[in-house]
C-alpha cells in the first residue's frame, strides 16, 4: 500500500525526528513512503482562531497536492480532526461543487497515525524495543474528535521493554489549545500546571502523545522547571529499537 | 440598547480578570474542589444510564424542533397559560421586562418580593429595577441569598456561590443577619438561612420566579431545586410572576420525562430533583390567586436567526459543561464578567449582545471539547466557540496585533518556498535566544508561551531537508 505522509507544518519545522519515525515505521512494516514536497499546513490555527477566510486557500492546496493519494497518514490527531471536522463544513459553506466533492473524496482516505496502524494495516505490534516507564496523555483531539480510544495504549502495549503507567485526570486538557497558549497566557499556563503535576505523581519518565502540539506544551514546562521527565511522539518509541539517551540536539 | 446580560457590556476583558482570578488561590481552589464533587458525583449517575446517548438526542431533537416553529409553541403557550387564568405578557428586551415586573409589583402595593433562583433575572439586572422602584428583593435560593448578602456576584449558573468556602459563608452570615452566634457545621448555616427566609415566605405577598421549562401544551410552568425554597415561593404568596426566557418552552407534558432524566442528572449529580413544582395558571383557594408570566426575547430571535450557532438556545442550563471545563476550572465562573460564565457563557454572552460586547469569550477556551462531551442536549460548543471568532475577526474587532501575525502565517504557509525562508529567517533570528537547542526566553509578545515554558529551538534540518537528501542518496 502506497501511504503518502503529510507530515504537518509544525512537525515538518520543528519535529523532524517524528516524521523519520513515522516513514521509518511504515517501511518496516513493507509500505512504502511517499512525500509530496508541495504540501504546506492543513489552515487549523487560522480556522481555529476565527480566520476562515484565509484557512479555505489552505484546504484549497491541500486537497489539490493529495489528489489521488491512496492513503494520506498524518501524525497529528488535531489536524486529523480539522480536516475530518471542518474541512466538509468549509467546504459546503464555499458553495463549490467541485471542492464539496473533493473534501468527500479524500475524507475516507485520511488517517492519523495510530487510526492507520491498527484500523488499516491492523497491526498492534510494530517491533519495537523502549525500556522505559512511559505515560501517555491522550491529547483531546484524538480523545474527543477522532475517538482513538485504546489504539494508542495497545500500539504501546505491544512495545517491549516498555511499562505503561496511569496518567491521573489523563483526560483533562494540558492548556494548549493552538493561539489559547498565547491569547490566554495565564488560565493556560494555570492548565499546564495540573498537567506536570499528574505527570510528575504518574512516575513516569516520558510523556508520550500522539501530538506534537500537546507535548510541545508540555515538555516546554517540563524543561522550565528542570523536571527530569521528558515527552516523546508515540511514533519515536515505536521507532525504536533500543534504549536511546534523548538528550537535546 | 435596552437589550443587555447584566453587567457584561462594561466587564473587562476576559483575559484581564482571568489573570486575578488565576492568582487567587482561595477561589481557584474552592471552585476546583466543588467542581471536581460535582463532576465525579454527575459522572456515576449518568454512567448507570443504558439510554443516555438516546437522551441526549432526544433533549437536542426536541430543543431544535421548539426553535424551528417557536411562534407556533409561544402562541400555543400562551392560549393555554391565559386559558387557566394566568396572564402572560411579552418583554422585547431587558428593559420592558424590568417594567413590567415592576408595574405588576407596584400594582399590588407591595415592598418586597421573595425570589425563587432565577438567572433570567439576572441577566435583565432585576433586583437593581426592583430596589429603584423602592422594592427590597429577598433571594430564598441558599446559593442566592449567600451572593445577595455577600454583595457579590454568581460565579455559576447552577450553584452561584461555588466560589465561596463554608467558612466564608458562615462569616458572611454572621455579619449580614445580625448574629451573634453560629455554628460551623453545614446544618447550622441552613439553620441559619431557614430562620432569616422563613419569616420571609410568610410575610411577603408576591414571589418572582424563572422557569426551567414552560409547557406549550398545557401552558405549564415547572421549577426544580434541592432546597424547597423555591416551592415556598411558587406556592404560598398571593402573586406569582415568572420570567421566562423563550427558549424555555417545550412543546407537551410528555417531553419532560426526557430533561427531568437528564437535567437533575447533569446539574448536580442527582437522579431526579428533590423539588419538582409544576403548575397551570391559578386554583382556586390554593396557591397564588394571581400569576403572570413574563416571555423574554432579549436578544434570543437574533441567536435563533444565525444557523450556526442557534442550537445555543437548546440549553437547559444544567452547568455541566461549567463542571467540566479546565478553563473554568481555573478562572471560577466571575472572569467571564458575566451571570452566565463557561463554556455556555462564552457563546451566550456575546450573541446575546449581537456580538458588540464580551468579545475575548469566545476564545476562552483550549477548544478541548470536554463541554459538548457532557452537554444533556449536545450543543457543540466548540464549533460555535470557532464560528463566534470567525465573527469577531469578519467584524474587525480582532486585535491588530493578531491580524497582522495570521496575515503574515498565511502567507508563509501558502507554499514550500515561503516556508523554507521563514525556517531560515527564524534560524537567524532565534541566534540569540536559543541554547542547546532549547529557547528559554522570547521578547515582545512571545514572551506569553516563554514566560512559563521553553520552547524548542528551529532545528537545522527540517522534515524536507531530510527526505530530499535521503531520496538524492537513494537515486546515486
Amino acid at each position: 500500500m502506497q501511504i503518502s505522509l503529510f507530515i504537518t507544518c509544525y512537525n515538518d519545522t520543528l519535529f523532524p525526528q517524528t516524521g523519520k519515525a513515522v516513514v521509518a515505521v511504515l517501511e518496516k512494516l513493507g509500505h512504502p513512503v511517499e512525500f509530496r514536497p508541495a504540501q504546506t499546513c492543513c489552515g487549523q490555527m487560522h480556522y481555529n482562531t476565527g480566520y476562515q477566510k484565509e484557512a479555505l486557500p489552505m484546504m484549497q492546496h491541500f486537497l489539490e497536492v493529495f489528489r489521488g493519494a491512496e492513503v494520506v497518514c498524518i501524525p497529528s490527531s488535531s489536524c486529523v480532526a480539522m480536516i475530518r471536522d471542518h474541512y466538509p463544513k468549509m467546504a459546503e459553506a464555499s458553495g463549490d461543487a467541485s471542492l464539496k466533492r473533493a473534501v468527500k473524496n479524500m475524507l475516507p482516505r485520511i488517517f492519523e497515525f495510530t487510526e492507520l496502524l491498527v484500523d488499516k494495516l491492523e497491526v498492534t505490534d510494530v517491533g519495537a524495543f523502549f525500556p522505559h516507564t512511559v505515560a501517555l496523555h491522550p491529547s483531546c483531539h484524538s480523545l474527543r474528535s477522532l475517538k482513538l480510544g485504546d489504539r494508542p495504549a495497545k500500539l504501546l502495549g505491544s512495545v517491549r521493554g516498555l511499562t505503561l503507567v496511569d496518567l491521573p485526570d489523563a483526560e483533562e486538557c494540558c492548556g494548549f489549545g493552538g493561539t489559547f497558549a498565547v491569547k490566554n497566557a495565564d488560565v493556560s499556563a494555570a492548565m499546564l500546571s495540573d498537567k506536570v503535576r499528574c505527570l510528575l505523581n504518574s512516575g513516569a519518565e516520558i510523556c508520550a502523545a500522539v501530538d506534537n502540539s500537546c507535548l510541545m506544551h508540555i515538555g516546554g514546562a517540563l524543561s522550565r522547571q528542570r523536571a527530569g521527565v521528558r515527552v516523546v511522539h508515540l511514533a519515536e518509541i515505536l521507532a525504536s529499537q533500543g534504549s536511546q539517551r534523548m538528550m537535546a540536539e | 440598547m435596552s437589550t443587555y446580560v447584566g453587567d457584561a457590556a462594561d466587564a473587562p476583558k476576559f483575559q484581564t480578570a482571568a489573570k486575578k482570578l488565576v492568582g487567587d488561590t482561595q477561589v481557584r481552589y474552592n471552585v476546583k474542589r466543588a467542581t471536581g464533587v460535582i463532576r465525579k458525583k454527575r459522572a456515576k449517575v449518568v454512567d448507570e444510564m443504558p439510554d443516555w446517548e438516546q437522551l441526549r438526542e432526544s433533549g437536542h431533537q426536541i430543543k431544535q424542533h421548539v426553535l424551528r416553529h417557536l411562534d407556533f409553541y409561544l402562541e400555543q403557550f400562551e392560549t393555554a397559560c391565559t386559558a387557566a387564568g394566568g396572564t402572560v405578557h411579552w418583554a422585547r428586551d431587558a428593559d420592558e421586562a424590568n417594567t413590567i415586573i415592576v408595574g405588576l409589583v407596584k400594582a399590588q402595593q407591595a415592598k418586597e418580593v421573595i425570589k425563587v433562583k432565577t438567572m433570567t433575572s439576572d441577566e435583565i439586572r432585576l433586583n437593581k429595577a426592583l430596589e429603584a422602584a423602592g422594592i427590597t428583593p429577598f433571594e430564598t435560593d441558599l446559593a442566592d441569598l449567600i451572593v445577595q448578602l455577600g454583595e457579590d456576584k454568581p460565579s455559576h449558573i447552577v450553584v452561584p456561590a461555588l466560589h465561596r468556602n463554608r467558612s466564608e459563608i458562615r462569616q458572611i452570615f454572621l455579619d449580614k443577619m445580625n448574629l451573634t452566634e453560629l455554628g460551623e457545621q453545614p446544618e447550622d448555616l441552613a439553620g441559619a438561612a431557614r430562620l432569616y427566609l422563613r419569616e420571609k415566605f410568610l410575610r411577603v405577598p408576591v414571589a418572582i420566579s424563572g422557569a426551567n421549562f414552560a409547557i406549550a401544551e398545557t401552558g405549564s410552568v415547572c421549577v426544580v431545586e434541592s432546597e424547597g425554597n423555591g416551592r415556598m415561593c411558587v406556592s404560598l404568596p398571593r402573586v406569582l410572576i415568572s420570567l421566562i426566557g423563550i427558549e424555555k418552552i417545550i412543546p407537551t407534558f410528555q417531553d419532560l420525562e426526557v430533561y427531568l432524566q437528564t437535567l437533575p442528572r447533569s446539574a448536580t449529580g442527582e437522579r431526579m430533583n428533590p423539588y419538582n413544582s409544576i403548575w397551570t395558571g391559578v386554583t382556586p383557594e390554593d396557591g397564588p390567586q394571581e400569576f403572570h408570566v413574563v416571555l423574554l426575547d432579549n436578544g434570543r430571535t437574533k441567536v435563533l436567526a444565525d444557523r450556526e450557532a442557534r442550537e445555543t438556545l437548546d440549553c437547559i442550563r444544567c452547568g455541566a459543561c461549567l463542571n467540566a471545563c479546565p478553563v473554568y476550572k481555573q478562572t471560577g465562573g466571575h472572569a467571564y464578567g458575566s451571570i452566565y460564565g463557561g463554556p455556555i457563557g462564552a457563546i451566550l454572552t456575546p450573541q446575546l449582545q449581537s456580538m458588540e460586547h464580551s468579545q475575548t469569550l469566545p476564545y476562552a477556551s483550549s477548544l478541548c471539547g470536554a463541554c459538548y462531551e457532557v452537554c444533556p442536549v449536545k450543543i457543540n460548543i466548540p464549533e460555535i466557540l470557532v464560528h463566534l471568532r470567525n465573527k469577531v475577526v469578519e467584524r474587525g474587532d480582532a486585535p491588530w496585533e493578531e491580524r497582522m501575525a495570521m496575515k503574515a502565517a498565511a502567507y508563509v504557509l501558502e507554499s514550500p518556498e515561503h516556508m523554507e525562508r521563514a525556517r531560515k529567517l527564524g534560524r537567524i533570528g532565534q541566534i540569540p535566544f536559543a541554547k542547546n537547542g532549547v529557547i528559554h526566553h522570547l521578547p515582545g509578545g512571545l514572551d506569553a508561551w516563554t514566560g512559563v515554558r521553553d520552547l524548542p529551538a528551529i532545528p537545522k534540518e527540517s522534515f524536507r531537508d531530510w527526505w530530499a537528501k535521503r531520496e538524492t542518496e537513494r537515486a546515486l
